[in-house]
């Protein structure tokens, strides 16, 4: 089965992240580093949307003729003296992994990090039944020895630092000298590596996944920086792949194009240190390489998401970009969503693979800000998936009572212009008036989740609407309408309601009207097409 | 129903085939057999002394180092300096690749070479490469007899011999010729196990995103290259 989540407890798990000084701390680095590292590295090659806009083409083109370039690249794998075996759920993935290990007499199991091997649980089954797995992605280690998930798909421990993972490694790492030094990254890199090359030496089966599938030259390929991929796959006498049946491309220059947007995307690298195509055992003059090279393709919930809005989503390459400009990320890191897949890409993934009865959270926890499909490499539209599943919430009667009543009451108004001006129009003068004094609100009725933690600015002024058609009759410039991107109802100029932080409170010498900076509280705007309705 | 069927078989209900439509298998087979290119960024596409040059570059920004030879005869010089100026010891592993065993090894008395895989204890390997890519700095090697892949990652430092007339532009011009020489898959002519793609040392960013070099791989990657263009 798939991996337990908690997905459904989302809201209390964002509780519990915001509260974490520690992890608050780790992802103030997530926000200031990558975005910025990741525009320079764009930057330098003006080349770079046109190979997204390729990147898309191969992976669409991919999925609408997945059938048969799976039975192209099976062939050549079975050519090459590979063996190809076909998972259509994570139970059958995990079987097959657990049976060829037992046909090696396996004990100790290398792996590389695959993300696809969180997701089916590949390390609890094989524990279950005696065999001892050891993660080799320096991140994916220390995770392993916390017993937590990844809280990010490229850099799994980016929740922790330096002092939790030293401690964890004195716990672990018992048989070494008590007092050695741990204070820095490089110190516990060492230790990590030392400890590491013993389990590469002695695996007797190395299970990695994989980052795409060569159908022209029934090849898998990873994507690395350490080596620790490279080294599982060469020293066991038995090398697993796991990979999902989306990773398939057509050629090697179908390959090359998406190694390109995939290493500025992730690490913000030109190119990932070790991209390592791989195809078959080794041959019989080879003086290393495993004996036996096994793939098992995992289908688990994936062949379903081809068929409607989702297929866009398999055009994933796991970058983690948009994690990594993610608001909502970057507020309550990647353990909140109570799955292996956090971030934008998790709230589209992730109901597909659990139900979105169980992870109906996901998608909504999110600001439509854009910057996720803004950056995203193969330019999947996450907020407009997001929705999808906003909607199959909705139709499946999954939010409360009390929610799909305001919805249903805001689309009663919002489908009938002429009531919604008015019953908009009266509140914003009932509402300017009750905050004439203090500018702002600390608590309102109906609202007391927003006000919990911030003010809610008083209204000033006319609505929206009724300032945008002054300025239409009135402006020598007839007014445009303003081109939306996709995915993002509210556009980028769009005034959001103000809210002040209740912490600091600005004296009101600095306000001499003694209200907050202009705002422009009115009605959102009118909904825009099908995709905007509740 | 076989798994094999059973996956097939919900792709193709999702995507509404059934895959003997002769229109598409005639797409998907001249895909593979035309393999074309999509974008190539201009970066790379230089005459040949300024793509060795940026190669060079390339190579450097990612925290590997480089030393040009006029010829192969140079590199034996070439390899005792590099282990001379880390204060080294005078011991290199090397594969079976005959561009490599013809350089005049004895040259460099105090240097032991030994040839073959490595099980893990050698400071040192010396590869010879297939090719490098020039827009990223990338070396391209093979693995098999002549270029064993642990010699790539085991020892602290690997030391790689790249010939100045397999410097191409970008990646699609290596990945053409290995099809051109190793075939297109299918039977024994296919590609190697490995095609290993290296650019720089190993490295690490997963504690607190510290940028540290030597993960599990080689912790320093020295190029010699040799030749002009």
């Amino acid at each position: 089965m798939t991996r337990a989540a908690t997905s459904d407890t989302f809201a209390d798990n964002a509780r519990h992240a915001l509260a974490d000084p520690a992890l608050q701390g780790a992802l103030a680095f997530v926000e200031t580093n990558f975005p910025a590292r990741r525009r320079a590295v764009v930057d330098a090659l003006p080349e770079f949307e046109a190979l997204r806009d390729s990147a898309r083409d191969i992976k669409a083109h991919t999925l609408a003729h997945l059938d048969l370039y799976l039975e192209a690249w099976e062939a050549r794998v079975t050519e090459q003296g590979g063996q190809v075996h076909y998972a259509p759920t994570a139970a059958d993935a995990n079987r097959i992994v657990l049976d060829i290990c037992r046909a090696a007499g396996a004990r100790t199991v290398s792996k590389g990090k695959s993300m696809v091997g969180e997701e089916i649980g590949i390390n609890e089954h094989l524990e279950q039944h005696g065999i001892v797995p050891v993660e080799t992605d320096l991140g994916e280690y220390i995770i392993q020895i916390r017993g937590e998930m990844p809280s990010h798909i490229i850099m799994p421990a980016v929740h922790l630092n330096r002092h939790q993972v030293a401690a964890d490694f004195r716990r672990v790492h018992a048989d070494l000298p008590k007092d050695r030094d741990l204070d820095s990254a490089a110190a516990l890199l060492n230790e990590a590596r030392a400890t590491l090359r013993r389990t590469f030496l002695s695996a007797d089966v190395g299970i990695t996944g994989a980052n795409f599938l060569v159908a022209e030259t029934g090849s898998s390929v990873i994507v690395t920086n350490e080596g620790n991929g490279d080294l599982t796959c060469t020293l066991p006498r038995v090398h697993i792949v796991l990979a999902s049946i989306e990773k398939l491309v057509p050629t090697l220059e179908d390959m090359a194009q998406l190694v390109r947007v995939l290493a500025r995307s992730a690490t913000a690298q030109e190119m990932s240190v070790y991209t390592t195509i791989t195809t078959g055992p080794r041959r019989a003059a080879d003086p290393d390489g495993p004996h036996e090279y096994h793939v098992v393709i995992v289908d688990n919930g994936r062949s379903a998401m081809l068929a409607g809005e989702f297929r866009d989503m398999l055009r994933c390459i796991r970058c983690g970009a948009c994690l990594n400009h993610c608001p909502v990320y970057h507020a309550v890191g990647g353990h909140a969503y109570g799955f292996v897949y956090p971030g934008p890409m998790g709230a589209v993934l992730t109901p597909s693979l659990i139900g979105v009865d169980r992870a109906g959270a996901l998608p909504e926890a999110s600001t439509f800000c854009g910057r996720c499909e803004e950056v995203c490499p193969v330019r999947i539209p996450l907020p407009r998936l997001m929705r999808f599943w906003r909607d199959r919430a909705f139709a499946q009667h999954l939010p409360s009572p009390v929610s799909r009543a305001a919805l249903a009451a805001w689309g009663f108004l919002a489908a009938r212009p002429w009531l919604y001006r008015g019953v908009t129009g009266l509140g914003t003068r009932l509402l300017a008036r009750l905050g004439r004094v203090r500018g702002r609100f600390a608590w309102l009725p109906l609202a007391g989740g927003f006000t919990a933690t911030r003010d809610l600015a008083a209204p000033q002024g006319a609505t929206f609407q009724q300032q945008w058609r002054q300025r239409a009759a009135s402006g020598p410039e007839r007014p445009r309408p303003r081109t939306v991107p996709s995915g993002n109802p509210h556009g980028r100029g769009s005034e959001p309601l103000v809210a002040e932080p209740r912490a600091a409170p600005a004296p009101a010498a600095d306000r001499p009207s003694g209200r907050p900076r202009p705002v422009a509280v009115g009605e959102p705007e009118r909904p825009r097409g099908p995709e905007a309705r509740p | 129903m076989s798994a094999r069927d059973q996956v097939l078989g919900a792709i193709r209900r999702a995507l509404a085939v059934t895959g003997e439509e002769p229109s598409r298998r005639k797409i998907v087979a001249d895909r593979l057999a035309d393999h074309p290119c999509g974008v190539i960024p201009a970066r790379g596409q230089l005459l040949p002394a300024a793509r060795l040059a940026l190669f060079q570059k390339r190579v450097e920004l990612v925290a590997g180092t480089v030393a040009r030879v006029a010829t192969a005869e140079d590199v034996p010089a070439a390899v005792a300096a590099y282990l001379r100026a880390d204060g080294l010891p005078p011991a290199v592993r090397r594969g079976a690749d005959p561009r490599l065993g013809a350089m005049p090894w004895e040259r460099e008395p105090s240097l032991a070479v030994a040839v073959g895989a490595s099980a893990g204890d050698d400071l040192v390997g010396v590869s010879h490469a297939v090719a490098a890519v020039a827009e990223t700095g990338t070396l391209v090697l093979l693995s098999g007899p002549d270029n064993p892949t642990t010699l790539n990652f085991l020892p602290d430092h690997h030391l790689v011999v790249v010939d100045a007339a397999t410097v191409a532009g970008d990646l699609e011009t290596v990945l053409s010729r290995l099809r051109d020489t190793w075939g297109q898959g299918g039977g024994p002519g296919g590609l190697p196990r490995n095609v290993h793609l290296i650019t720089g040392p190993s490295r690490t960013a997963d504690i607190e995103q510290t940028l540290i070099l030597g993960a599990h791989g080689p912790r320093r990657l020295h190029v010699i290259l040799v030749g002009e263009p």
